[in-house]
């Protein structure tokens, strides 16, 4: 993008890095400082070493075995011995028309919601980050979703969102009887739309206090300079607030496009993949496999191409918001 | 320094050596209950359920009280997680000796070598054979109880639009059905006059529908060998049954997708006939009494037919001491404590000598036809170990037609799938 240099204010002087120690001196000091770097390595080790086990416990290797299984024909429950099979169960999948309708939903779904939601939470951290009135209660209630279990959340949408539910009912009294709204979780065409609606209006208010920690961090300085300027309102959103924003709009988008790709939650308590496969996912096909199924070498295989898309999806994006200089 | 150098070390340690024991700990535990002390876990997915719960442990109390060589210990979880919770258990090589298992697992499970052939003191022979879960030929399990599907009506409903309540000696024909429908649809008192349940999820798919295509004629599989459903699942009858099913809803006598609770909307008068459990029986007659009535489901073709099989109980491979395991299971398997389990659950008792010392199973009593629906009607989901497989399959058909999916090309791909999934196992044979 074309940034404007701005004014920029001096930094205070950070701490003078110390000075390369001259050879005659440093060697004597090394030798003399060796022992106790040893030890805070050591220590560092320590500390890291509870954190690393478990992470190499509970995500590592599970991780490795599930890449494996993949190439097998392991199942949840069975007494036949596992067998490797190469890359059968990937051929399977990519043969079955239920995956690509997967990858179409999701990819239908993090369209929408990435740019509509990290949009979303954008305009609702602008307004409340101001010095106001109350401004505390909005905070609250613009959060409050994300506080909410997602289960819990779709559970009540659930209801809202039934052929006689609220949602019904408000657009058949707005609209005078006019409008009789749609079954939308049971009509394929209406079902991911709701779906989407319900995962924006839960997540934005997470991804606006990303932003909100973000716009606190642009140095007040710099709008004082904007306005002495004479900019406008939009001016300043223009040239101070989003360059300003930079590192973390990469954050929002990584974070957001990672977890629309993981979409399941909604989906299991809502309509389960239906109707007609309109709202399944990758997610949800592999538990349902893996699980329902019991076919666990088969959710393997589904979850490794998953690992393999979210890998290519967020190295794409980081390249296209990668630092240009 | 070094004093707090040893110090961070020595807790990293100790929280390294403690991650360990967690993360190993999940192994001993379980087991160290069946071991050793005369002592006998027992699983059950009745945590959530307190009457059903609570009439276990009231025949373990009386066992346990009854002989001092072994203690039985009931262990509760919630249904929910309960297959998860033994398939993880067995997959750790700890399973109970005695475990509760859903009717049509059982295969599944006997086939995994989870479970013994039952060893019983008890004469199986009178029981309802839907209670009794046999695979390869042995039983593997037996159930208290169990359940059957019904249509139930308000009789005024059906006398305002001129239609004859179907009984066991004639239920309705399918054209019967269509004509009651469309009296009842005139009435104009509700939307849908029928409901069938469709907003259910899961289980109740095949448990509710299979058998509607049972009647037609179709099946889930074909039950000669469980080695494919080519011709069953997606032969003539079956495509005739979709057909029918979809135009329930087409022709405005159902919903697509019913209300959560299809009881609580008969009772509400939302629908005039619904098909639901036994199990809903009770609600409804202390709320409608004695205009409630109880019909068989539809004869379309081949007879009613309801799904067979609940909760029933297995003794457990692994099991260090099987005969005391059978033993506890013979003792629970007494009449009075068969009564006990259906009264506490409102189901139908397994046995002859156990409904007689309930008044309203034994002969003449207001919920006896449930057991004879059971003892006619009754369909056993196959007895394969493929059966998971094919009711996930099965399920997701029946939604895709409701909403409007081609019923043959989807009956097709189910039987794809379950046919290669037969393959894949290598037919599931022993």
């Amino acid at each position: 993008m074309a940034t404007v240099p701005l004014p920029t204010r001096p930094r205070p002087a950070a701490p003078e890095p110390a000075l390369p120690p001259s050879d005659a001196k440093s060697k004597a000091r090394r030798a003399h400082r060796r022992p106790g770097f040893r030890r805070e390595q050591l220590s560092g080790w320590g500390m890291i070493a509870p954190a690393a086990l478990l992470l190499l416990a509970f995500i590592f290797i599970p991780a490795i075995l599930g890449f494996g299984l993949a190439f097998t024909n392991a199942r949840l429950i069975s007494p036949r011995p596992v067998e490797f099979v190469g890359v059968e169960n990937f051929a399977r999948l990519f043969s079955d028309p239920t995956f690509y309708r997967a990858l179409l939903n999701v990819a239908y779904f993090t369209v929408i919601v990435v740019p509509v939601q990290s949009g979303l939470a954008l305009v609702m951290a602008l307004l409340i980050n101001k010095k106001f009135r109350g401004v505390n209660f909005f905070r609250t209630v613009y959060f409050l979703p994300v506080v909410t279990s997602m289960v819990v959340v779709s559970l009540l949408w659930l209801f809202m969102y039934r052929k006689d539910g609220l949602i019904n009912e408000i657009l058949s009294a707005v609209s005078f009887g006019l409008i009789d709204g749609p079954d939308w979780l049971g009509d394929p065409n209406t079902a991911m739309p709701a779906i989407i609606i319900l995962s924006i209006w839960q997540a934005a208010g997470f991804h606006m206090i990303i932003w909100l920690a973000g716009l606190q961090g642009i140095s007040g300085e710099l709008y004082e300079a904007s306005q002495l300027d004479g900019t406008s309102r939009w001016q300043q959103f223009r040239y101070v607030t989003w360059p300003g924003l930079f590192h973390t709009r990469s954050l929002v988008l990584v974070t957001i496009t990672i977890q629309a790709l993981g979409l399941f939650d909604q989906i299991s308590v809502m309509t389960q993949g239906g109707p007609m496969d309109s709202t399944t996912t990758i997610i949800y096909e592999a538990v349902q496999s893996g699980y329902r199924q019991q076919e666990t070498s088969y959710a393997s295989a589904i979850s490794l191409v998953f690992f393999v898309l979210v890998l290519i999806v967020s190295a794409v994006q980081r390249y296209l918001t990668r630092e240009k200089d | 320094m070094n004093k707090k150098f040893t110090k961070i070390l020595a807790t990293s340690i100790a929280a390294a050596a403690l991650t360990a024991t967690l993360a190993g700990c999940g192994k001993g535990s379980a087991s160290s209950s069946t071991e050793g002390s005369g002592e006998i876990a027992l699983w059950t997915h009745n945590a959530g359920n307190p009457d059903e719960l609570a009439a276990v442990q009231t025949i373990v109390d009386s066992y346990n009280g009854s002989q001092d060589k072994v203690k039985i210990k009931v262990q509760a979880f919630p249904q929910d997680s309960y297959n998860d919770s033994v398939v993880s258990a067995a997959a750790a090589g700890n399973l109970p000796c005695i475990v509760d298992i859903d009717g049509p697992n059982v295969p599944n499970w006997a086939w995994a070598g989870y479970l013994k052939p039952l060893e019983l003191d008890t004469d199986l022979s009178g029981y309802l054979p839907s209670t009794v879960a046999q695979w390869d030929g042995k039983p593997y399990a037996v159930g208290y109880y169990d359940v059957a599907l019904a249509m139930m009506a308000r009789a005024s409903d059906l006398k305002a639009a001129g239609v004859r309540v179907a009984t066991i000696e004639q239920p309705w024909t399918k054209e019967e059905f269509q004509d009651a429908l469309t009296k009842l649809k005139a009435l104009g008192k509700w939307e849908h006059p029928l409901d069938l349940g469709t907003a259910g999820t899961g289980e109740w798919l095949p448990y509710a529908y299979s058998p509607l295509l049972q009647s037609f004629g179709g099946d889930l599989v074909n039950r000669d060998g469980f080695q494919s459903a080519e011709g069953v699942l997606n032969g003539d009858k079956a495509v005739e049954w979709a057909d029918w099913f979809r135009g329930l809803a087409d022709q405005g006598f159902m919903a697509k997708k019913s209300g959560k609770d299809s009881t609580q909307d008969f009772l509400n008068n939302k629908s005039a006939v619904v098909y639901t459990g036994s199990w809903a029986v009770d609600k409804a007659r202390a709320a409608i009494g004695d205009d409630l009535v109880v019909m068989p489901p539809v004869d379309l073709g081949e007879g009613p037919k309801i799904g067979g099989a609940s909760w029933q109980w297995g003794v457990t491979s692994g099991c260090s001491d099987a005969e005391a395991a059978m033993d506890y299971l013979s003792y629970s398997l007494k009449p009075e404590n068969i009564a006990a389990v259906a009264k506490a659950t409102g189901t139908i008792p397994a046995s002859e000598e156990a409904a007689a010392q309930i008044p309203e199973f034994a002969e003449g009593g207001t919920n006896r036809i449930f057991m004879d629906f059971s003892r006619k009607y009754a369909v056993m989901r196959p007895e394969t170990p493929a059966y998971p497989f094919i009711a996930t399959e099965y399920g997701k058909a029946v939604q895709d037609i409701l909403n409007g999916a081609n019923p043959k090309s989807t009956l097709d791909n189910a039987v794809k799938a379950i046919d290669a999934n037969i393959k894949s196992n290598g037919g599931y044979k022993n």
